[in-house]
C-alpha cells in the first residue's frame, strides 16, 4: 500500500497545499468540468442553436445578394471574392449577439451566481465560456463562409466576372481567396471574443450590444465622412471592422490602408484588450 | 343565521383616474427616476454633438498642385465659392462675346454646328488639351446671354443650344426649361432669339427664324439700364467615375472645350455700334477666344453656368456633414428606447404596469409617447447645437461647406430629431415584440444603420446601394440632405456624395412606415401574449 503510494508523485506539499503541478492538473480538470457545464447550458436553451443557424442564413443571404447585384464595370478593379464575402457585415452582429447573451443572460437571471459557485474561479469560467462560443462561432462562421463562397462562385459569372473579363472563378484553391475565406472565419471569431469581453464589463445585454456594434459600425461611417485622406486612413487602420475586414481583400493589395494579415491583428488587439478589460472586473467586481 | 346586514367594505379613497396622460405621467415617471436610461439620453445628444464636432476638427481641405518649375506641392485653402443670386453655390465660367444693351432690345442668330474637344486624362498642365479628341459634352452650351454684369456669380437670363439636350432657356443658374431638341448640323442649324423689355428676358427658339416659339421668360430682379448682351460658348469638365475597392467611388476628370459657329446675327433696340469684347468670365482663359471674320463669328469657351453640385471636381461638401454624430447618438438613444420596455419584462414590473392599466395598448401608446418626447427633444437640442458650430468649424478649417437656404436648414434638424425619435418608438415596439434588449437593439441598429454602411462605404454598385437606401429604414437619413441634385447639371449624384435617392419627407416616410408596422404588430402581440 505504502509502497504503490510512493511511485505517485505527491498530491499535498509538506504543508497541505497542492504542488504546483497537482494545482495545474485541478484547474484543468475544473476548466473540463466549466467547459461541459458551459456546453450543457449552451445545448439544452434554444438561443445559441438559434444565433448560430440565423448567422449561417443571413450571412449566407447577404452575400448572395450583393453578388446577385454585383456588376462588371470596364476599368474598374473588383474583387470577386470580397464581394463574396459581404455578408460578414450582417453575420457579425449575430455572432455579438451570440457572445454577449453567453454572459449576459446570466447576469439578467442572477444564474451568475449558482455559476460562480460552481465554479469559484471565474478566469477558469470566462475561459470556458470564450472557449465554447470560439468553437461554436468557428463552426457556424465556417458554414456560413463556405456558402457564401459558393454563392460568389455560381452567381458572380453571369454579371460578367468571368475570364473573358479577366476574373477567374471564385475558389478555395487560389491561396488569396482561402486566405479571405479562413480569415472571415477567424474574423467572426474575434469579433465573439471582442462581444463577450465588453459583456463582462457592461453586463445588461442591450447596452453590451449597443456598444459591440457602435464600435463596429461607426468607424466605417466616420471614415467615409471625413474628406482629408490622411484621418480617413487612419481611422481605417485602427477600426476593428474595416482594419479587421482587410483580410478578405484578394486584389490590389498595396493600395488598402492596412494589409490583410496586419489588419485582423488589429481586431485582435482589440478582442485581446476588450477580453482583458473583461477578465479584470469579473475578478475584482462583486458579481 | 340570518343574513346580515354588513355591507362589504370599500376604501373611502375616491379610485385615480385612469386617463391617458395619467398613464404618460407614469411612464414619464419610470423614464426620469432610472439614472442609466437618462445618462442613456445624456450620452445619445452627446455623441450627436461630439462626434460631429470632432469629425469637423479632424478635416483640413487643402487645394494642391505641383508647382511646374519646382516639382513641389503648393497647398491653400480652396478658394470660397461663387455665390449666385439665390444664395447658391455657383459655377459662372464661360467665354462672352458682348456688346452694351441700353434699354429694350433683341438678338437673333442663326447657331450651324456645335463641336468640342476633351482632355485626356494625363494631359501636361498649363497645355491641358495635349491628346484631346474631339467631342462635345451633353451639357455643353452655347448660344446668346443677357447678365447684369460681368462679374462671376451675377443674374442672366440664356437662349441657348446643348450638346445633348436640344435647345435649353436657362436664367440664375438653376432655372432650366427645353425646347426644340435635338443637335444642329450645317443642313439642320437652329435659330436663337433673347429679347429684353423691362427687366424681362424671353428666350424663343426657330427652326427657320421666321417662325419663333417662346421658350422662356424670366424677371430679373435690378437688372440696370445697360447690360452686356451677346453670344457665349462654355463646355464642363468631363467625369469619369471609378469604383474603388473597400468603398466608393471616385472621379478622374479633366476640361472639355466647346466651339460654336453663328451667323445671321441681327439685333434691334439699344444696340451701340462698339466693337464686340470678349471676356472670359472667370475659370481657364486658354481654352476661350473667338474669331468674327464677315457674318459669321466662332466662338470657343471652357467652364460651366451652373449651380454647383458634390462630387467629382467641386471640392466642398453638404452641411448633413455636421450632422455624422447622428449615427453614434442614434445606437445610445436605441439602447435606451429597447430598455424602457424590455427591463419591465426582467424585473416582473410589466405585471404591474398592466394590472394599473389594464388596457394594454394604452401602456405601449403612453411609452412610445414618452420615449418619443425624450428622444426628439434630446436630438433636437443636440442637432440644433451642432450644425451651426461644425459648420463654422469646417469653413475656418479652409473647407467649402455649401450654403444651404434656411429652410433646408430647420428640416435638416427638425428631421434629425424626428429621425432619433422614429427610430427610438421602432426599438420600443420591436423589444415588446421580443421582449429581449439584445435582439431588439441589433434588429433596429442592423435595419438602420448597416443599409447606410453597405451604400456608402462597400463593394455594391451604386445602384445597388441606391435600392437600399429606397426599401431599408436608412432611407430615412435623406431628410438630412442638404444638396439638391439638378438635372440639368451633369454630376455624379451618388449616396456617396450626399444625394439619396428619396426626397427628404419621402425618405422618412419609409421609417415611419416601418416603424408603424412594428407598433402594430407590438400591440397585437401585447394584447394576445401573456405577460
Amino acid at each position: 500500500m505504502t509502497a504503490v503510494r510512493a511511485s505517485e508523485p505527491p498530491l499535498l506539499d509538506h504543508r497541505g497545499d497542492p504542488t504546483p503541478s497537482q494545482a495545474r492538473r485541478e484547474r484543468w480538470a475544473d476548466l473540463q468540468d466549466a467547459l461541459h457545464a458551459e456546453w450543457t447550458k449552451m445545448r439544452t436553451t434554444p438561443g445559441a442553436a438559434c444565433l448560430a443557424l440565423s448567422t449561417l442564413v443571413l450571412t449566407a443571404g447577404l452575400s448572395a445578394a450583393a453578388a446577385a447585384a454585383a456588376s462588371y464595370t470596364p476599368g474598374a478593379a473588383q474583387d470577386p471574392t470580397k464581394i463574396s464575402l459581404t455578408g460578414i457585415d450582417l453575420g457579425q452582429a449575430i455572432i455579438a449577439i451570440l457572445a454577449v447573451v453567453t454572459i449576459s443572460s446570466e447576469y439578467s437571471t442572477r444564474l451568475i451566481a449558482t455559476t460562480l459557485t460552481a465554479v469559484p474561479r471565474r478566469i477558469t469560467m470566462l475561459a470556458a465560456k470564450a472557449t465554447l462560443v470560439t468553437g461554436v462561432v468557428l463552426a457556424a462562421g465556417t458554414a456560413a463562409v463556405l456558402t457564401s463562397v459558393l454563392a460568389g462562385r455560381l452567381l458572380l459569372p453571369g454579371n460578367g466576372f468571368t475570364t473573358a473579363h479577366g476574373y477567374a472563378l471564385v475558389s478555395l484553391g487560389d491561396e488569396p481567396t482561402l486566405r479571405a475565406a479562413a480569415g472571415s472565419v477567424l474574423y467572426l471569431a474575434l469579433i465573439a471574443l471582442l462581444s463577450l469581453g465588453i459583456a463582462c464589463v457592461v453586463r445588461d445585454s442591450a447596452t453590451a450590444i449597443g456598444v459591440v456594434l457602435a464600435l463596429l459600425y461607426l468607424f466605417p461611417i466616420l471614415a467615409s465622412a471625413v474628406t482629408d485622406q490622411h484621418w480617413q486612413r487612419h481611422l481605417q487602420q485602427i477600426s476593428p471592422m474595416d482594419a479587421g475586414l482587410a483580410i478578405q481583400n484578394t486584389t490590389n493589395l498595396h493600395g488598402l490602408p492596412i494589409g490583410p494579415w496586419a489588419g485582423l491583428g488589429v481586431l485582435a488587439a482589440w478582442a485581446t484588450a476588450a477580453m482583458l478589460a473583461g477578465a479584470l472586473t469579473l475578478r475584482l467586481r462583486d458579481a | 343565521m340570518t343574513a346580515g346586514t354588513d355591507t362589504a367594505y370599500r376604501s373611502t379613497t375616491s379610485a385615480a383616474r385612469d386617463g391617458f396622460a395619467q398613464l404618460v405621467h407614469a411612464e414619464w415617471t419610470k423614464l426620469r427616476t432610472v439614472r442609466g436610461w437618462l445618462i442613456g439620453l445624456l450620452v445619445g445628444a452627446t455623441l450627436v454633438v461630439g462626434v460631429g464636432l470632432l469629425a469637423a476638427a479632424a478635416t483640413h481641405a487643402s487645394a494642391c498642385t505641383i508647382q511646374s518649375a519646382t516639382g513641389q506641392p503648393v497647398c491653400h485653402g480652396i478658394p470660397a465659392p461663387t455665390i449666385g443670386p439665390g444664395g447658391e453655390a455657383v459655377n459662372d465660367g464661360f467665354y462672352f462675346v458682348h456688346q452694351p444693351l441700353t434699354g429694350d432690345g433683341a438678338i437673333a442668330v442663326r447657331i450651324s454646328s456645335l463641336t468640342g474637344l476633351i482632355s485626356s486624362g494625363d494631359a501636361q498642365p498649363g497645355q491641358p488639351m495635349t491628346g484631346a479628341t474631339p467631342g462635345v459634352q451633353p451639357w455643353s452650351k452655347a448660344g446668346l446671354i443677357v447678365k447684369t454684369s460681368t462679374t462671376p456669380g451675377s443674374a442672366y437670363a440664356a437662349i441657348m443650344l446643348t450638346g445633348e439636350h436640344g435647345v435649353r432657356f436657362q436664367y440664375d443658374y438653376t432655372h432650366d426649361t427645353a425646347g426644340i431638341p435635338g443637335a444642329v448640323s450645317a443642313t439642320s442649324p437652329r435659330w436663337l432669339r433673347l429679347a429684353r423689355s423691362g427687366d424681362t428676358i424671353t428666350g424663343y427658339d426657330s427652326l427657320d427664324g421666321t417662325h419663333w416659339t417662346e421658350v422662356g421668360s424670366a424677371r430679373l430682379i435690378g437688372l440696370p439700364a445697360t447690360v452686356p448682351a451677346g453670344l457665349f460658348a462654355t463646355s464642363p469638365d468631363y467625369q469619369q467615375i471609378t469604383n474603388h475597392l473597400g468603398g466608393g467611388e471616385s472621379g478622374t476628370g479633366g476640361p472639355t472645350q466647346a466651339t460654336a459657329r453663328f451667323d445671321r446675327l441681327s439685333r434691334q433696340g439699344g444696340w451701340s455700334d462698339s466693337a464686340w469684347t470678349g471676356t472670359q468670365v472667370s475659370g481657364d482663359q486658354s481654352l476661350s477666344g473667338f474669331t468674327q471674320s464677315g457674318g459669321t463669328w466662332t466662338v470657343r469657351g471652357s467652364g460651366n453656368i451652373a449651380p454647383q453640385v458634390a462630387g467629382g471636381s467641386d471640392p466642398g461638401q453638404g452641411l448633413e456633414r455636421t450632422l455624422i454624430g447622428t449615427f453614434a447618438g442614434l445606437i445610445a438613444l436605441i439602447v435606451v428606447a429597447a430598455l424602457f420596455v424590455t427591463s419591465e419584462y426582467r424585473r416582473g414590473l410589466i405585471r404591474t404596469s398592466l394590472a394599473a392599466s389594464p388596457r394594454r395598448g394604452r401602456v405601449l401608446a403612453a411609452k412610445a409617447v414618452v420615449i418619443g418626447a425624450a428622444t426628439f427633444i434630446a436630438g433636437l437640442v443636440a442637432a440644433a447645437i451642432v450644425v451651426p458650430i461644425a459648420r463654422h468649424m469646417l469653413r475656418s478649417n479652409g473647407s467649402v461647406v455649401y450654403p444651404t437656404s434656411t429652410y433646408t436648414e430647420v428640416r435638416m434638424i427638425v428631421g434629425t430629431a424626428a429621425l432619433l425619435a422614429v427610430a427610438a418608438v421602432g426599438a420600443l415596439a420591436l423589444g415588446t415584440i421580443l421582449r429581449r434588449g439584445a435582439g431588439a437593439v441589433t434588429a433596429v441598429i442592423v435595419a438602420i444603420v448597416l443599409p447606410y454602411i453597405l451604400a456608402v462605404a462597400s463593394v455594391l454598385p451604386v445602384g445597388a446601394g441606391q435600392w437600399l437606401l429606397r426599401l431599408t429604414p436608412a432611407a430615412a437619413f435623406a431628410v438630412q440632405q442638404s444638396l439638391i441634385q439638378y438635372p440639368q447639371v451633369a454630376g455624379d449624384y451618388t449616396p456617396t456624395n450626399g444625394y439619396y435617392p428619396l426626397a427628404p419627407w419621402a425618405g422618412f416616410a419609409v421609417l415611419c412606415g416601418y416603424t408603424a408596422v412594428a407598433l402594430l404588430v407590438a400591440a397585437v402581440v401585447l394584447r394576445r401574449r401573456d405577460a
